[in-house]
């Protein structure tokens, strides 16, 4: 874990108010994995504050990738960041996806931004000689990311784009393509959608792995702010940050 | 080889420069260590501690407002018992002095914690805190109850000989005679000031931003409030005062000493910068070179007001 000044490369406009933004930091690129954070400070001023958490989206040699869609101030200032203009990075934090284990098939379930995680993911996946298959969600057309996805499956709320219900609707209509193989479900999303997702995986005895996110100020355990509710311990919470942000789906209650 | 003496005294307290790390921002040392080297500070105040384990509240927490934040954690802590079986060897390991911070609900809590933790050698002073905002049956009614910090000083103060410092409620119309009732009760310095009551809400929605629905408010944008509370301490009540209230840089801490700090805390800046700590004591000496200032305590109190 560590502070970086690393100088953003590219800042690419993916279109519907997302934008990626590729950084040059060899330290963080060798030693990143899938699911795991960075805190980014926006601005040397005191407004925003805060640093702005964001999973790494993907790794290509040297260079990371973040995923965000203009929402307030922070998103406003870094969408605006050119090329050698530096971004003070602390990272990596938190836990990442445990994606060498014994399974041949990874299912990646994304709603909306949810997507931010996966293509880093996906490449990892692929070279760990895994199948995937990607099934991605939104409210309307326009919130379906399907940057850095394989093998693709659509829902949008509203019928605009693929099957008209949500993706966990989705997922259970193609509950055929899980049946015959050991999977493992890779998720990230809103909460609602991760609550429905948990159901399914419960029901159908699917191994699952959430990417959660909570509002935090430090990222890395010290101003405990980012609770989430384990499912074995009730007199502790578990933090976002430290004990996650990725987590056994059976672990915590979403 | 340092040019200036840093170094200061917060009453009995000796501190080898005037940089503590604020309760609630440090956790229990092991995550900071990682950014700074611990031996470097003035000292840490362990994240407050109650008698037996609290899990805080739900989320949200925390939320960001203009130049500032709003947190309710609610006293999330590991209780005494861990505290000393599990974090205090760690903190061992360095050679930097540890404030504790205590927590409680009751008046007998406080007791019963500081008589546990007095026994630690470890300890070198205990902050009370009697002004937590953010926990229903506690902090707030103590901060806001003259007698009751008073009562509080003097009980806690018979069950140690270590320093003890209280840490008192901004949210109040004159500190300075809670300054007043910790000084007359034996209190040996306070600490101001704690966050300030606030809230936000989601104008779409129409609910508080924060589960607690309100929260303390830290940060840059509490500073000259902080500033002015530790003044109004210094005119009128002959006792130590360590300050605290969004300090994010050096100038900050020369500001809050001129005010008539004798050390000061870092909070909400920890989270942003964990490496504040470090690059403060650069600056302050490089201050002190700069204008001549041989004893940075010399700096305490100095403001002049003609």
């Amino acid at each position: 874990m560590l502070t970086t000044e690393a100088p953003v490369a590219k800042t690419i406009e993916l279109g519907n108010n997302i934008y990626l933004l590729k950084i040059l930091s060899p330290n963080i690129a060798s030693n990143i994995k899938p699911g795991q954070f960075l805190n980014v400070r926006v601005s040397e001023t005191y407004y925003p504050l805060l640093r702005r958490p964001f999973s790494v989206c993907d790794v290509t040699g040297d260079h990371i990738f973040i995923m965000f869609n203009v929402l307030g101030e922070g998103t406003k200032i870094l969408a605006h960041k050119h090329k050698g203009q530096t971004i003070d990075i602390l990272g990596p934090l938190g836990n990442g996806f445990t994606y060498a284990d014994d399974f041949e098939t990874a299912v990646i379930v994304a709603g909306g931004l949810g997507a931010a995680p996966f293509p880093y993911l996906i490449r990892e996946l692929k070279r760990n000689k895994k199948n995937i298959i990607s099934f991605v969600g939104g409210k309307t057309e326009s919130d379906v990311i399907t940057y850095g996805m394989e093998n693709i499956f659509i829902s949008t709320d509203d019928g605009s784009l693929g099957l008209k219900g949500t993706v966990v609707n989705l997922l259970n209509r193609n509950i055929n393509l899980l049946k015959n193989e050991k999977v493992k479900i890779f998720s990230c999303g809103p909460n609602a959608m991760l609550r429905a997702l948990k159901e399914f995986c419960l029901k159908n005895n699917l191994e699952c792995e959430v990417s959660t996110e909570c509002a935090m100020a430090c990222g890395f355990g010290i101003c405990q702010g980012c609770p989430i509710e384990s499912t074995h311990n009730h007199e502790k919470y578990l933090l976002v940050c430290k004990d996650g942000p990725v987590f056994n789906v059976k672990d915590v209650e979403i | 080889m340092n040019k200036v003496d840093l170094s200061v005294s917060v009453g009995p307290l000796k501190l080898r420069n005037p940089i503590l790390l604020a309760s609630g921002t440090v956790g229990y040392g092991n995550e900071m260590s990682e950014h700074i080297d611990l031996n470097k500070i003035g000292g840490i105040v362990t994240k407050s501690l109650s008698l037996k384990p609290r899990k805080g509240n739900p989320p949200q927490r925390i939320v960001e407002t203009p130049a500032g934040m709003l947190n309710a954690i609610g006293l999330a802590n590991v209780g005494v018992e861990v505290f000393l079986k599990e974090k205090i060897p760690f903190l061992k390991k360095f050679d930097v002095p540890l404030i504790c911070n205590i927590a409680a609900s009751t008046i007998e809590e406080y007791i019963e914690c500081t008589k546990i933790l007095t026994e630690e050698r470890s300890i070198s002073a205990f902050e009370i805190n009697v002004s937590c905002p953010n926990v229903k049956e506690g902090g707030l009614q103590f901060g806001n109850d003259i007698s009751a910090v008073g009562k509080i000083t003097a009980k806690v103060k018979a069950v140690t000989n270590k320093p003890l410092i209280i840490k008192l409620s901004p949210n109040v119309s004159y500190i300075s005679d809670f300054a007043k009732v910790v000084k007359d009760e034996g209190g040996d310095a306070v600490s101001a000031i704690n966050t300030l009551v606030g809230t936000s809400f989601n104008i779409f929605t129409r609910r508080p931003k924060i589960y607690n629905v309100t929260g303390g408010l830290s940060g840059p944008a509490i500073k000259p409030v902080a500033l002015a509370k530790v003044l109004e301490i210094n005119q009128r009540v002959p006792i130590p005062v360590i300050g605290i209230g969004g300090i994010m840089n050096w100038q900050d801490v020369i500001e809050f000493m001129i005010a008539g700090s004798s050390a000061i805390q870092l909070g909400t800046v920890n989270f942003i910068n964990p490496k504040a700590s470090e690059e403060i004591l650069k600056g302050l000496e490089e201050y002190c070179i700069k204008y001549n200032v041989k004893k940075i305590s010399e700096l305490t109190g100095s403001l002049k007001l003609k």
